[in-house]
């Protein structure tokens, strides 16, 4: 079974990114172009790791960590935010909602499969 | 791989600078609004994220800069004035530029990049200017180690998750996991904190481990792993090996586990979770048997549901389907044609099938055309920049005002009407809008006002820019003419004839090369720009009060209305857009001036006769008189009657390009495919009169005077 990556991203170009790096890796990918297209989709891909952005249109990296933290869908899935920046208040926000880890912007495959497997076990 | 990724970057770079164009024509327009400065951010750091991921440094730290400034607008620490929006949108000028120097290679304008970097900074407190941007992920813990430090060390690591890290989503046994792959990993669960069952607190976090790794990696690889727990846990990390050590240390590890000192990765690696301990089995092997019950419905949805949901298409593709429903065109005139040619007795009823099939054609043909079609806002957009850009080098005030964005055009039509519209609108802000003393004392606002304008008119597309300047400077644009010999000094011209010879190659009014206007690029290049997309462009005039250019354009590029001809038993194609008139020819038509050539005498006013055949080389002498007349009118105002032998259709052609195919024959524009499978000459009426020595342009009304002097 191919671990399931659900990846929210408002830029085509990081998308496409993150299919190329995520596939090549063996995952299997699936995404989203807005916060809340995210959320939306979040109980049919069924993901075992949600990779979202935190500027985003309609919603928000912050927003989407809530609703999926939140009780209506109660995730348990880990989270990783994609950020630009490291900024410290950031990523205290961001854990504060319930965020697993964060990748930095721009990010290196082998960097990005590494955290993927720190957080999901992955074998890929 | 890479390439195709990095070709949509700058696809969805043009979508992100469209945005933020638009956002700022908002501000600048007084619409300060929250959202407005949002998308603006958003745009922005798109662009950077993209960019960093390609390595475009430079971009990246414009972007930086840009998306920081808009980050204090939008938090509400910087107020927008007339000076800060100036800024902006030179500054999205110039990410513009840096995006499409990162794209076709071009250099950056260093000079220009700083003193936007710097005017930028002016506007970020210090603080978070010091923020740097850190371009590689994970602040390089896990990128490759410069020097690879061959020996292992033994690490010691105590984890105490707090209760925090459990609402995170982190596990420890997928921690222990990535350990495992940097070493021999060793796990014993600490649960001495425990307490009593009845007293257990089932949102604490009782457990500990201590871990022992043996690995060449270095301890920042270790914090590493932890990095997402980081604050969430007690983390200890030793290491029993200082550098000095290390060897004595490495030799008695060996002995101690009596492995060789030849350290290998894989080399039956224990698995540290293969025995674990009791407690620990539970602990750790929870969350796997949760991960496997997770419900995983299989769908196969890896469309996008977008708020808008568009597909984005290999343009060939396009073009293919095109150029078959060019061919569906042909090959219906070709069916129409046999049928007429069949010996049958009643065809009515396949007519009204072949009119349906006709129709269905015309169906497809308008759907596949609106695939290429695209509204000229985008493009109107950049114009706007240019007169921006003009203005400020020219010290004038401008203003572009934008009239039906969403008229759609050929995607053709819009790339390449990119340069003659930049061209116009520079020469607009150069020549035609007074400084701004001028205007004043001419009565009008200090600020000019250039409008551009798309509309749809009747298969075709008009655009206009009417800008409200001085207007054409006849008088010297007459004299400059002269000057250059690019017509006779005792010329009579019209009003228009004259405003029209700024088209002519070679004519240039400025009276020094200015960076705006200048290069040696004249209108005629605008002219011939626009007469290669199949269209018309003229100027008119009002002294003091501006001009205007108007622009008109075939709809599209790949089929056309055209009007059937024969000349000296070839048949050709006139393109209706160009024919004023036809008429049947008669002798007291024609007025002949001696050698000079012949003119039609249309209700009092004189034309020049153009035989086609003659100006195509394929009919020397003039022994019959033609049959008939089409009166057109070219770009530049002039009218000439074609000489041709007779009228067959008026229809509709796809047209086929001659480019590859042949040289560029004067006169013919492109070629088509008739009904009857004949290939058929698209003339280009503009050249034909051109090569014609019989009708030139401006000999008209010379010779008229002429000829009523004689």
């Amino acid at each position: 079974m191919k671990t399931k990556v659900l990846a929210i991203d408002d830029s085509r170009t990081i998308r496409n990114l993150l299919a190329a790096a995520l596939e090549e890796a063996g995952f299997e990918y699936h995404s989203a172009v807005d916060g809340r297209d995210g959320v939306d989709k979040y109980a049919d891909v069924a993901p075992d790791v949600v990779i979202t952005d935190i500027n985003m249109p309609i919603l928000d990296g912050f927003g989407v960590i809530e609703e999926l933290r939140g009780t209506q869908i109660n995730s348990k899935v880990p989270i990783l935010v994609l950020t630009t920046e490291s900024a410290p208040e950031l990523k205290s926000r961001a854990r504060a909602a319930g965020a697993t880890g964060w990748i930095t912007k721009p990010f290196d495959d082998q960097s990005l499969i590494f955290a993927l497997k720190r957080v999901t076990g992955a074998a890929a | 791989m890479s390439g195709s990724i990095q070709d949509t970057f700058f696809e969805e770079c043009e979508d992100l600078l469209e945005a933020m164009d638009e956002g700022l024509t908002a501000i600048e327009g007084g619409e300060h609004d929250q959202e407005v400065v949002n998308a603006i951010f958003r745009a922005v750091h798109s662009i950077k994220g993209g960019a960093g991921a390609f390595g475009l440094d430079e971009l990246v730290g414009f972007a930086h800069k840009f998306e920081t400034v808009f980050d204090e607008l939008r938090s509400g620490k910087l107020e927008f004035d007339t000076a800060l929006i100036q800024l902006l949108l030179r500054s999205s000028d110039h990410l513009a530029d840096l995006v499409a120097n990162a794209r076709d290679g071009g250099t950056t304008d260093q000079a220009h990049h700083d003193v936007l970097i710097e005017a930028l900074a002016k506007y970020i407190p210090e603080e978070e200017e010091d923020l740097t941007f850190e371009p590689m992920g994970l602040s390089g813990a896990f990128a490759p180690e410069p020097i690879m430090d061959d020996s292992e060390k033994t690490f010691e690591i105590r984890f105490h998750p707090l209760k925090e890290m459990y609402g995170t989503g982190n596990e420890p046994f997928f921690l222990f996991q990535a350990l495992s792959e940097l070493g021999e990993l060793s796990v014993r669960l600490d649960d001495s904190e425990l307490p009593g069952f009845d007293t257990i607190d089932a949102e604490e976090s009782y457990l500990a481990w201590n871990l022992t790794l043996i690995t060449k990696d270095s301890q920042d690889s270790i914090e590493a792993v932890f990095e997402f727990v980081e604050g969430l846990c007690e983390l200890t990390i030793s290491s029993d090996a200082d550098p000095a050590e290390e060897a004595d240390a490495l030799a008695a590890l060996n002995a101690a586990f009596g492995t060789d000192a030849e350290p290998t990765a894989d080399a039956g690696q224990p698995d540290p979770f293969e025995q674990p301990a009791p407690a620990k089995e539970a602990e750790v092997s929870a969350p796997v048997e949760e991960k496997a019950s997770l419900p995983k419905t299989e769908t196969a949805k890896t469309e996008q549901r977008g708020p808008k949901p568009t597909l984005r298409v290999d343009l060939e593709r396009v073009d293919r389907l095109i150029n078959a429903v060019g061919e569906l065109i042909i090959n219906h005139s070709m069916l129409a044609q046999q049928i007429a040619n069949l010996d049958a007795g009643d065809v009515r009823d396949v007519e009204t099938e072949l009119e349906g099939f006709k129709n269905l054609a015309r169906d497809i043909q308008e759907g596949v055309m609106s695939i290429r079609a695209q509204p000229v806002k985008p493009l109107f957009q950049r114009m706007a920049r240019i007169v921006r850009e003009a203005s400020s080098a020219t010290g004038k005030t401008a203003k572009l005002v934008t009239e039906g964005e969403a008229t759609e055009v050929d995607k053709t039509v819009i790339e390449r009407l990119s340069d003659p519209l930049t061209h116009i609108l520079r020469n607009a802000v150069d020549h035609g809008i007074e400084k701004p003393e001028g205007r004043e004392e001419a009565g009008k606002d200090k600020a000019g006002e250039i409008r551009l304008s798309a509309s749809h008119r009747s298969g075709s597309v008009c655009i206009e820019i009417r800008d409200d300047g001085a207007g054409v400077n006849r008088p010297r644009v007459k004299q400059i003419a002269i000057d250059k010999g690019l017509i006779p000094e005792n010329a009579e011209l019209t009003d228009s004839e004259i405003d029209n010879l700024l088209f002519l190659p070679g004519f240039s009014t400025a009276k020094e090369v200015s960076n705006l206007s200048g290069r040696g690029v004249g209108m005629d290049v605008v002219k011939n720009a626009v007469t290669g997309l199949g269209g018309r462009i003229n100027i008119s005039s009002t002294p003091g009060k501006g001009s205007t250019f108007t622009i008109i354009l075939p709809l599209t590029l790949a089929v056309m209305d055209g009007m059937v001809v024969s000349v000296a038993d070839q048949t050709m194609v006139v393109p209706i857009t160009s024919i004023v008139e036809t008429m049947r020819g008669s002798d007291e038509m024609i007025n002949n001036l001696g050698a000079d050539g012949t003119l039609l005498s249309i209700r009092g006013n004189f034309v020049p006769i153009c035989d086609v055949a003659g100006a195509l080389g394929l009919r020397q002498c003039h022994d019959q008189p033609p049959g008939v007349y089409l009166l057109v009118e070219t770009e530049t105002g002039q009218r000439s009657a074609l000489a041709v032998d007779d009228i067959f259709d008026q229809r509709q052609v796809v047209i086929k390009s001659l480019d590859g195919v042949c040289g560029n024959i004067p006169g013919v524009a492109a070629a088509t495919i008739l009904g009857d499978g004949k290939i058929a000459m698209i003339l280009d009426p503009e050249s034909i009169i051109a090569a014609s020595p019989s009708a030139a342009a401006f000999d008209t009304e010379r010779r008229i005077s002429n000829a009523i002097a004689s």
